[in-house]
């Protein structure tokens, strides 16, 4: 169970980045997190909840693509979405293909509201 | 709303200190090998009749990772190698962090060869990069044939996987070949040594894999120097 380790880490890194935009609130975090990451999404969602409840973040949502295995085949150069952990070229049939993704934690993106000044009170969308 | 692209990894600072340790241990020559396995599936036992069988000259560390106790260190101390215990008081993992922060002050303490025993879990480990050469997987046969199925990512990232305990497959319902195919079918390029360290059988194969390991690392480190 890492998965707090890494959510206190995926919040920090968007906290930091916050501060590059000053008045900008933070409401979503993207991220994406491969089959083979050894990463639980679930487990992750959940402890990073807790992480914005303690810190009064309620508003900031956690966002997870999970990305399945894929392969490329050395033969046609296609890449494929592996199933049931058959890595044969679905094209040419090729039985020996190469690892092409499937473990990423990465951070695609974050999502900030721009708070504006002079319009606060007005709520907009 | 604006998006903000970040594109990078979560474990970046991680990533970061392992990368500063691979390139230190290719400067000096080290080679790194982590091993990985559930509690109990003999990595400490594997790392005795390691350390037993290099002569007293040879230049071999090892770091043990545990959540609490230095037990191991005890064990493998008796062979008067420098040991040193990790006691990550309850993180289910070693990170690059606490192998730059074991080794800072062991200046005086030259070795080629240097061995991470991580904490026992097949799980979080897979996740954090140690800047090893080599992740090594063990599984022993009174485990799942099917745990390449089920813990994929350990088994995707280690280029060796150490089936032990093989003298109690008399007594277990363990289909080695079913392992082994198991973790294939995750990784087809991984290594496997069958062994067992009551026997002895196999403990040659997995002295030459290391062997191997550490040519390589000589060949790579000459093809830089000239």
């Amino acid at each position: 169970m890492h998965e707090l380790g890494i959510a206190a880490s995926v919040l920090q890194e968007a906290q930091q980045e916050a501060q590059h935009h000053p008045g900008a609130r933070l409401r979503k975090v993207k991220l994406r997190v491969g089959e083979f990451s050894g990463v639980n999404p679930e487990a992750l969602s959940f402890s990073f909840e807790v992480l914005v409840r303690d810190a009064g973040l309620e508003l900031l949502q956690l966002e997870i693509e999970t990305c399945p295995r894929r392969q490329r085949c050395p033969a046609c150069q296609r890449t494929f979405t592996v199933a049931d952990y058959d890595l044969r070229c679905p094209s040419c049939g090729t039985a020996e293909t190469e690892f092409a993704g499937g473990d990423e934690l990465e951070l695609a993106s974050l999502e900030m509201e721009d708070y504006e000044p002079s319009a606060a009170g007005a709520k907009s969308s | 709303m604006s998006q903000v692209p970040l594109e990078r990894k979560v474990l970046s600072e991680n990533d970061r200190i392992a990368a500063e340790l691979r390139r230190r241990f290719a400067d000096q020559g080290v080679l790194c090998l982590n091993l990985i396995s559930s509690p109990g599936s003999g990595k400490t036992t594997l790392l005795e009749r390691t350390l037993e069988a290099f002569p007293a000259s040879a230049r071999v560390a090892v770091l043990t990772g545990d959540i609490q106790t230095e037990n191991d260190a005890a064990r493998l101390r008796r062979f008067g190698f420098p040991v040193r215990q990790i006691t990550t008081g309850g993180t289910c993992h070693l990170d690059a962090r606490m192998i730059e922060r074991a080794l800072a002050d062991w200046h005086s303490v030259s070795y080629d060869l240097l061995f991470i025993e991580n904490v026992g879990n097949l799980v979080c480990p897979a996740s954090y990069d140690l800047g090893e050469a080599a992740k090594i997987v063990v599984l022993s046969v009174t485990e799942g044939e099917d745990k390449p199925l089920k813990y994929p990512a350990i088994f995707l990232k280690s280029k060796l996987l150490v089936l032990s305990k093989i003298d109690l497959l008399p007594y277990v319902p363990f289909d080695i070949s079913a392992a082994e195919h198991n973790a294939r079918r995750v990784h087809p390029e991984i290594d496997v040594v069958k062994l067992s360290c009551v026997t002895g059988a196999g403990l040659e194969q997995w002295q030459s894999w290391i062997e191997e390991r550490r040519r390589e690392l000589q060949a790579l480190r000459g093809a830089l120097v000239t």
